[in-house]
């Protein structure tokens, strides 16, 4: 049991001296699983055979010293990240056995590092969701209260790093599907500038808001998975031909005189009592390390859920027009002619949220409908960057919470659609704008839930945003990890 | 007010190429009024003068060199098709008979 308490980087440093291999790592995390999943259920796909196979390449390449930073270190990938011939079906019926021909940029670069992949995690369906109540094979519990979502829509990635059945996960955010699970499971999550890591074999939801990212027990682990992930590919031409920077080099460094944003906008009321007072003990902890804080306006933070949704769910209707039972995936019996076919394919392929986004996308681009209601969000985008573009020239990074509440109930949000969309209020603007944002532990609630403080930074600022969650992660010190009896 | 009606829905479903049960319509005709009364909101913002935003960092069009790579086998092209013949993915009839 000791090695799962372990961060990433400390077993790789077991790894280097030898006291540890990457096999007997594997095998541990294999039994943590095989202990916790019927509880909380974060995995859809468990590769077992494979890991202990790569777990033994990673041993030869640490013999053989070709390892690099994250080599013999095992990871959970989110379910619409595509793996060569392993099931990725985006947690839906109508992709329910795809066997991907090809590795996602991601997937290759985590193999090239010999990093073993244990298993596929749970995630709303089509990543359309905030607590993995959509997924077709049931919800991921969340490890500090199995009676609470997790969050969602990487909400299998998230509860499979906090409840230590992998060291490292990762997960999409589109809209804070990586930020607002971390959050909730008290973990961390980070979402990158848009164009840091290539979405090649990442199974579109809305192309111009989705970006991969990690998910790790701690800022340093997260720093390592970031500089493995991001990087130019040929293959995805919205990625940003860019120098490889390596996010662990800048951490610690001394943030006396950092000028940290609080924006007002994310304090309004109808946030939880104790999710404020944790993000302002974060506030007041950056303060007594020398940074100056600053309070800020982004004015137009309140229209930021109403355009995300319609830019969302607008792109998400044209993405997700392929899947029409020609190529993979399901096909309907009702197949007298082929526009019938379709119908049914996706009639009985779909569930309700993924249809009602479809329906409500492909509505904002309608005739007759598109000037009031996707052009409007498009319009609404640029006053949303403009504030942050204006907020940048005051300071250098900007601190919020992450969600307005702590983890919630089964049940309470998923009967109404838009209840649940609203758990996503502080984090689309983050991919409205293109900016990289984060999420870290900010604390425990009184009940023993975790709260998480969201950190803004301008576009490739990467390393920025990562020091000053390494000096809060200083300050705060661990928030621990759920009990979960076994 | 209703902001959509449930002609609207099925027109829309129609275009997504999405059937819909009766109860699915009226589910939906409901749940997207919420949604739509929620995204007013948008229509106090004066943007006359303001450009969209479709791509949050600017994009120019990528251009590599026209030449023949290695790409995917046919085994794994067919891997997951429904239906299939002779090289072909096989769909039911598109064009009327009569």
């Amino acid at each position: 049991m000791e090695l799962i308490n372990k961060s990433a980087l400390e077993l790789r440093d077991l790894l280097d001296k030898r006291e540890v291999s990457s096999r007997e790592i594997v095998e541990a995390y294999l039994e943590r699983i095989e202990a916790v999943e019927p509880k909380v259920n974060s995995f859809v796909t468990l590769t077992k055979e494979q890991a202990l196979k790569d777990a033994d390449k990673a041993d030869k390449m640490i013999k053989d010293k070709t390892a690099t930073s994250l080599t013999g270190i095992p990871i959970a990938i989110k379910d619409n990240l595509c793996t060569y011939h392993v099931k990725t079906t985006c947690c839906s019926k109508i992709i329910k056995d795809f066997l991907p021909p090809y590795d996602a940029t991601v997937i290759t670069k985590i193999k090239e590092a010999g990093m073993p992949i244990l298993g596929k995690t749970n995630m709303d369906e089509f990543a359309m969701g905030s607590s993995t109540e959509t997924s077709i094979f049931g919800p991921s519990k969340n490890p500090w209260d199995l009676e609470r979502v997790p969050g969602g829509s990487s909400g299998g990635s998230a509860a499979a790093v906090a409840a230590m059945e992998a060291p490292l996960a990762l997960g999409s955010d589109t809209g804070g599907s990586i930020r607002q699970p971390a959050a909730l499971t008290g973990i961390v999550g980070i979402k990158p500038t848009y164009g840091l890591v290539s979405r090649y074999g990442l199974i579109a939801f809305a192309s111009s808001l989705d970006q991969i990212g990690p998910f790790a027990k701690n800022v340093s682990d997260a720093a390592a998975l970031l500089t493995l992930l991001a990087g130019h590919d040929r293959r995805d031409s919205t990625s940003l031909p860019l120098e490889k920077v390596d996010y662990l080099q800048n951490l610690g460094q001394d943030i006396k005189g950092l000028r940290v944003g609080v924006p007002v906008e994310f304090f309004a009321e109808g946030i939880d009592p104790e999710v404020e007072s944790n993000v302002k003990n974060s506030i007041k902890a950056l303060e007594e390390f020398g940074a100056e804080i600053i309070e800020i306006s982004l004015p137009h933070s309140e229209y930021a859920l109403a355009a995300y949704y319609l830019v969302a769910t607008a792109e998400a209707s044209s993405n997700l027009a392929r899947f029409d039972g020609v190529r993979y995936g399901h096909r309907s019996k009702e197949d007298r002619d082929s526009v019938t076919m379709f119908k049914h394919t996706r009639a009985e392929g779909f569930g309700p949220e993924v249809k009602r986004r479809i329906i409500l996308g492909t509505y904002a681009l309608s005739s007759g409908f598109y000037d009031a209601y996707y052009l409007k969000a498009l319009k609404t985008r640029t006053l949303i960057k403009q504030d942050f573009d204006e907020a940048f020239k005051k300071v250098d990074v900007l601190i919020t919470p992450t969600t307005p509440s702590p983890a919630f109930k089964f049940g309470e949000k998923n009967k109404d659609p838009l209840a649940m969309y609203l758990s996503d209020i502080f984090t689309t603007t983050a991919n409205l704008a293109g900016i990289p944002a984060m999420s870290l532990p900010a604390g425990l609630t009184s009940e023993g839930l975790p709260v998480g403080v969201q950190i803004f930074a301008p576009a490739l600022k990467e390393d920025i945003m990562l020091n000053t969650a390494y000096a809060l992660e200083k300050a705060i010190g661990s928030i621990g990890f759920p009990a979960l009896e076994v | 007010m209703s902001l959509i009606d449930k002609k609207t829905v099925e027109r829309v479903a129609d275009l997504a190429r999405l059937h819909l049960t009766e109860e699915e319509k009226e589910d939906m005709t409901k749940s997207l009024n919420e949604i739509l009364e929620f995204e007013q909101k948008l229509a106090n913002l004066d943007t006359d003068d303001v450009e969209p935003t479709i791509h949050a960092i600017e994009l120019k069009n990528v251009m590599r060199k026209d030449k023949v790579e290695e790409s995917l086998s046919i085994r794994d092209v067919f891997l997951n098709a429904p239906d299939e013949a002779e090289g072909f993915f096989k769909v039911p009839r598109i064009v009327e008979l009569d």
